[in-house]
């Protein structure tokens, strides 16, 4: 016959089991506010609207960080702009559409490979597909083709060298894999009765995925996309291997202009002597913390958006 | 509709008009087509040695039957039969299985439905289904009717929403729903999403109307109400539904079709089966000696 559990011994483990997640949930929170009161308290003070609006100087009391703030929007927002069509296009084709075949399953098993690829590998990939081109096009000084000069909006060169676009877009391959992964996660969970529901009304299977699969998943591409973003604006060994450190002196103002980006430009005040340059490295991360909610906002303002008709 | 499940069911006008799809006394009905009697009743389909399978999985073994139009036919039988299998052939909702394929001759009025150029998005529209749960889309009531007639039309505000109105009347819910046409389809009761999805079926203008065990996942009540609005569609639609309860099948179909391990056993009116059955498996299984 079966022993009987005592109620004791399971009512303990059930609380000792409550305590250990309290706990494990409370060691994170504490570690986030002890971080962001040590960050406030060095950084407050030399936060000021001249910080945001001035360039780098040998000075910390005249530095600020108007371009890496600038050349961090930029870079995420082309990011952004290139990896979100594209991967959850990706993953509506291989969850949608796609027969299971070799073909497909080469590309799954790679798309999980690639999620765990180091960046900084990706910025040798970077640095060789788009700043360099493979050498193919010339070099970044003797350029094979341009359209519109330095000064225009448009200005386009080829190959890219280390500027924005080839920045964004080698973020892009960075959270690309995420994307596609988080966009596939959430068609999966997206009930098959809905797209029968509607292919038995007569919808092709565009009219599907436009009309019913893509809107019922939107809640948890979104959060896929809030989730790859932040590892986006956080991201500087690719661009470190794309750009370098670089000290620069305006704003974007066209795709082919140089940047520089919060991060590399935190770790730079960060790792010099001085008191007074840790102290506005603090600044720039209070900076870098509302860069990301800004970014992460807007994802939420879109789930919410589109997520109206379901309430 | 409120019989005794002994009760035999049905309207008389039905009972002389159909003439009894096969003389069925043996469970292989190979060969069996011929043995239609003329009718007056319209075919609206028309099945002759139809075979189906999933990959190597013989699913469906020859089956020879009429379905007519404007009238409820009853598909009965086991779990595992074939009914759902050979209803998923009628508007080819198979296809979207790589596996599945089919032999044999099925037509709707003539056209032939197993034809590989036959454009199933059409042959969808006018072949509705409903299917086994309520699956109304996470949307407004409004745009769940409306979500079938935009695939195919461009229509103005106000033909829209007359359609929307006449498809929700004619399944029986507009009164429960007319006040808040823009509330979340999901608010609906279990019984009211099922009547939701039959109008969704309809405001695309089907022709056929499939229903797979429309009221396996409903309260008594609610499938009362749908049974109601079975038969208040069937002087305009050809309803075939699937049905694991045998007293829905004797209220609410003309005709029935008991299906056993990939074969038709035995088609026929449904007073017939249910009362004289010629068939000994058809006899134990209307009886509930097995199933």
């Amino acid at each position: 016959m079966a022993k009987s559990r005592s109620i004791a011994s399971r009512v303990f483990k059930d609380r000792a089991f409550l305590w250990a997640c309290l706990v494990a949930t409370n060691v994170a929170i504490v570690v986030l506010a002890v971080l962001l009161i040590s960050i406030f308290w060095q950084g407050w003070d030399t936060l000021s609207w001249k910080f945001i609006t001035s360039f780098a100087s040998r000075k910390p009391s005249e530095a600020g960080i108007l371009a890496p703030l600038m050349g961090s929007v930029w870079v995420c927002t082309i990011c952004g702009l290139v990896a979100l069509p594209l991967g959850v296009g990706t993953a509506i084709y291989l969850e949608e559409f796609a027969k299971r075949s070799w073909f497909t399953k080469i590309v799954q098993t790679n798309i999980m490979n690639l999620a765990g690829v180091p960046s900084i590998v990706y910025g040798i990939l970077g640095l060789t597909a788009f700043a360099r081109m493979f050498g193919a096009f010339g070099t970044n000084v003797d350029d094979a083709y341009t359209i519109g000069n330095e000064e225009s909006f448009f200005f386009l060169r080829i190959p890219f060298g280390s500027s924005v676009l080839a920045g964004g877009l080698t973020l892009m391959l960075v959270i690309l894999p995420v994307v596609i992964i988080s966009t596939q996660e959430a068609l999966r969970a997206v009930p098959s009765s809905l797209r029968s529901g509607a292919l038995a009304l007569g919808a092709t299977p565009w009219q599907t995925v436009w009309g019913i699969t893509l809107p019922a998943a939107i809640p948890g591409i979104m959060t896929g996309a809030i989730l790859s973003m932040s590892r986006a604006i956080g991201e500087s060994a690719p661009l470190l291997v794309l750009g370098g450190l670089l000290l620069v002196f305006n704003t974007p103002t066209n795709l082919m202009s140089d940047f520089a980006i919060l991060p590399l430009q935190i770790y730079n005040w960060a790792g010099r002597p001085q008191d007074e340059f840790h102290a506005i490295a603090a600044s720039a991360i209070i900076i870098q913390l509302c860069v990301l909610l800004f970014f992460n906002g807007i994802a939420v303002f879109i789930r919410q958006k589109l997520q109206k008709p379901l309430q | 509709m409120q019989s005794e499940p002994t009760t035999p069911p049905k309207p008389a006008s039905t009972q002389s008009s159909f003439a009894p799809g096969h003389r069925a006394d043996v469970p292989s009905l190979a060969g069996a087509g011929s043995g239609h009697a003329t009718t007056s009743m319209q075919t609206a389909i028309t099945v002759r040695g139809f075979s189906s399978w999933y990959g190597e999985f013989q699913a469906l073994k020859g089956l020879d039957l009429d379905i007519p139009a404007r009238h409820v036919t009853a598909f009965i039988g086991p779990s595992g039969c074939g009914k759902s299998t050979f209803l998923r052939w009628i508007n080819r909702m198979n296809d979207t299985i790589s596996s599945a394929r089919a032999e044999g001759k099925l037509d709707l009025h003539g056209e032939d439905l197993l034809n590989r150029t036959l454009d199933v998005v059409d042959l969808r529209r006018r072949v509705g289904m409903v299917f086994q749960k309520p699956n109304p889309f996470p949307k407004s009531i409004y745009d769940n009717v409306a979500f079938g007639p935009r695939l195919h039309k461009t229509y103005s505000r106000a033909e829209l929403d007359e359609l929307v109105e006449q498809s929700l009347r004619q399944a029986s819910i507009w009164n429960e729903v007319k006040d808040r046409l823009h509330a979340s389809a999901l608010s609906l009761s279990g019984g009211q999403q099922q009547r939701l999805c039959i109008a969704r079926a309809i405001a695309v203008g089907p022709e056929v109307l499939l229903m797979d065990e429309p009221c396996s996942a409903l309260d008594p009540k609610s499938t009362l109400a749908i049974e109601e609005l079975i038969e208040s569609l069937a002087d305009r639609y050809t309803i075939v539904i699937v049905t694991h309860n045998m007293q829905q099948a004797a209220r609410v179909s003309d005709q029935t079709a008991f299906f056993f391990e990939g074969r038709l056993i035995e088609s026929g009116n449904t007073e017939m089966i249910f009362t004289k059955p010629r068939n000994k498996q058809t006899e134990d299984y209307v009886t509930g000696r097995f199933g």
